[in-house]
């Protein structure tokens, strides 16, 4: 690890100044602490930001608003967000570990970096740590990769599982930079690698997240998220899907769809949610929005299986919004 | 005592980095010094005085003074900002019961427990925990009195090498505090930060549960 510089930041101008002359933010540092010591991110000054007041969880009249420095676990474990947004403490407690979940705040896993594992093998090419250096994984081991948003420059896919529940929630986040406070939808955080697969996000230099609101709705109640896995817990996902329903009179009136592990970001599927509405649930209706969810999708070498998977997954994810009690 | 150091200025990379200063010493040497100075005299301070001023500046943003209480006894110390609490604890409080396993958060053989809640010490950079209360395996017996669940981790054998096992007791600790522990199913759920190479999680996962039930913790 490079020798770093390290200021404290003691509310959200404070940080935004601090931050002008190039410093990176830190708040749990799961990812970037561990990337640092790799020597795959070198940032020479840091931003400490865990006393800003952004540790918040409330519910206004049709939102939650979730400060972006909340720890992972807590807004798993938090009553609103269980009773109001089911979904999201589901996604959150099927990622990471207890202590990772501990440690990382919300603000963090979204901006969380990819888990190819040539993104951290500094003797091969990857282009989003070396930009020109080219893609290791489209020739080599690439079972774990994407099967959407792929182009020749990257396919690694997005690890987040709770963006996935929060882009099918139609989530804002709000950001605030030198230039002044924003918000716009959680999809539009997230870039396709296209040609320049280095860019992840859309922050532009210096801008915090502040917070993340989530609006309510029927929906919302019968929501879930299922993780495919190589192991039972505390692994990446191979499939996810985040799914959600309401339905009114024995017919659909409303339907979500994100996947995670699919995509080289979360991926939201809004021609899949069309097929459902006005529609009566039924198996057979749920395995057809699972071949829907599959179209464009294109396989590498090693990661085929991830097609018919991800048609199951939606399937069944959608079968166990259903099941729950409305 | 938290202290803001000035930031860097972006063009700053030139100028020597701490371990190359040769009037500093092995910095390993200065850590353990100052590691065991309760109060203020630090060895480095001196050393620094004769680097040039722009080494001292750069030195100083480069360093971050704590206060840590680590299991129940006060420490001031002078930390370079690029150690984590695990090397912390285990290279300059001589604290090794807590291990050192993937360095990566991968296989909690580092947990401990930070104001009361378990997290993985390899990714911590300890300049982010000024003021935090830790406690590691060496604070949870008390004298000769092991703590319940490392005696539960005797009696169901819940080790075979010993590495991870540390880790998995705070683990197990935490997530008995935590409710997480009322059942198999759910304990294995809820320990699956730390990994047993040696495979020891039917123990593992019986005594955590045991000592749930005991209503201990």
């Amino acid at each position: 690890m490079i020798p770093y510089a390290l200021a404290r930041a003691t509310s959200v101008d404070d940080a935004v100044r601090l931050a002008g002359d190039g410093g990176r933010y830190i708040a749990g540092g799961t990812t970037l602490f561990d990337l640092m010591r790799e020597e795959v991110e070198k940032p020479q000054s840091l931003v400490d930001i865990n006393s800003l007041p952004l540790d918040y969880i409330r519910k206004e009249k049709d939102e939650l608003v979730i400060g972006g420095l909340v720890r992972m676990a807590d807004m798993a474990a938090n009553p609103d967000v269980k009773r109001y947004q089911p979904l999201l403490s589901e996604s959150l407690i099927e990622g990471a570990s207890p202590q990772l979940r501990n440690m990382a705040s919300i603000g963090g896993n979204l901006l969380q970096r990819v888990r190819c594992p040539y993104f951290r093998m500094r003797d091969v090419g990857c282009n989003k740590r070396q930009p020109g250096s080219g893609c290791a994984a489209q020739e080599g081991l690439n079972a774990g990769h994407a099967i959407l948003g792929v182009s020749e420059h990257c396919a690694a896919t997005h690890p987040s599982d709770v963006a996935v529940a929060l882009i099918a929630m139609d989530a804002t986040l709000h950001v605030q930079g030198p230039t002044g406070r924003r918000s716009f939808p959680v999809e539009e955080l997230f870039r396709l690698p296209g040609t320049t697969p280095h860019l992840e996000h859309t922050l532009t230099p210096g801008e915090l997240i502040v917070e993340v609101r989530v609006p309510l709705g029927p929906h919302a109640q019968r929501a879930r998220y299922l993780k495919v896995r190589d192991r039972a817990s505390y692994e990446f996902a191979l499939v996810a899907a985040a799914t959600a329903l309401h339905i009114e009179g024995g017919v659909v009136k409303d339907a979500r769809l994100a996947c995670g592990g699919v995509g080289t970001r979360p991926w939201r599927m809004r021609e899949v949610e069309k097929l459902l509405v006005g529609e009566r649930p039924s198996r057979a209706l749920f395995e057809k929005a699972g071949e829907a969810a599959t179209a464009g999708a294109k396989a590498l070498h090693h990661n085929g299986y991830k097609i018919p998977l991800l048609a199951r997954t939606v399937a069944r994810a959608f079968e166990m919004a259903h099941e729950v009690a409305a | 005592m938290t202290q803001t150091p000035p930031m860097v200025p972006a063009d700053y990379p030139e100028g020597p980095a701490l371990d190359d200063d040769p009037e500093d010493g092995s910095r390993r040497d200065f850590l353990i010094a100052g590691s065991t100075v309760a109060g203020a005299s630090m060895i480095p301070m001196s050393s620094l005085s004769a680097a040039s001023a722009r080494n001292k500046a750069a030195d100083s943003v480069r360093q971050t003074s704590l206060t840590l209480t680590v299991n129940g006894e006060r420490r001031e110390l002078q930390i370079d900002n690029r150690q984590s609490l695990l090397d912390l604890l285990r290279e300059s409080l001589q604290l090794t019961g807590t291990k050192k396993g993937c360095n990566q958060g991968a296989c909690g053989a580092c947990t401990i427990l930070v104001n009361g809640r378990r997290i993985v010490s390899c990714l911590a950079p300890a300049a982010l925990y000024d003021g935090a209360q830790i406690t590691t395996i060496e604070g949870l017996a008390s004298g000769d009195q092991l703590h319940p669940l490392q005696q539960a981790f005797i009696d169901h054998e819940g080790f075979q090498c010993g590495y991870c096992t540390a880790g998995q007791i705070m683990s197990g600790v935490a997530c008995i505090k935590e409710g997480h522990a009322t059942s198999e199913r759910e304990a294995k759920y809820w320990m699956s930060g730390n990994i047993c190479r040696c495979g020891a999680y039917a123990g593992i996962s019986a005594a955590v549960v045991e000592v749930a039930r005991g209503g201990q913790s």
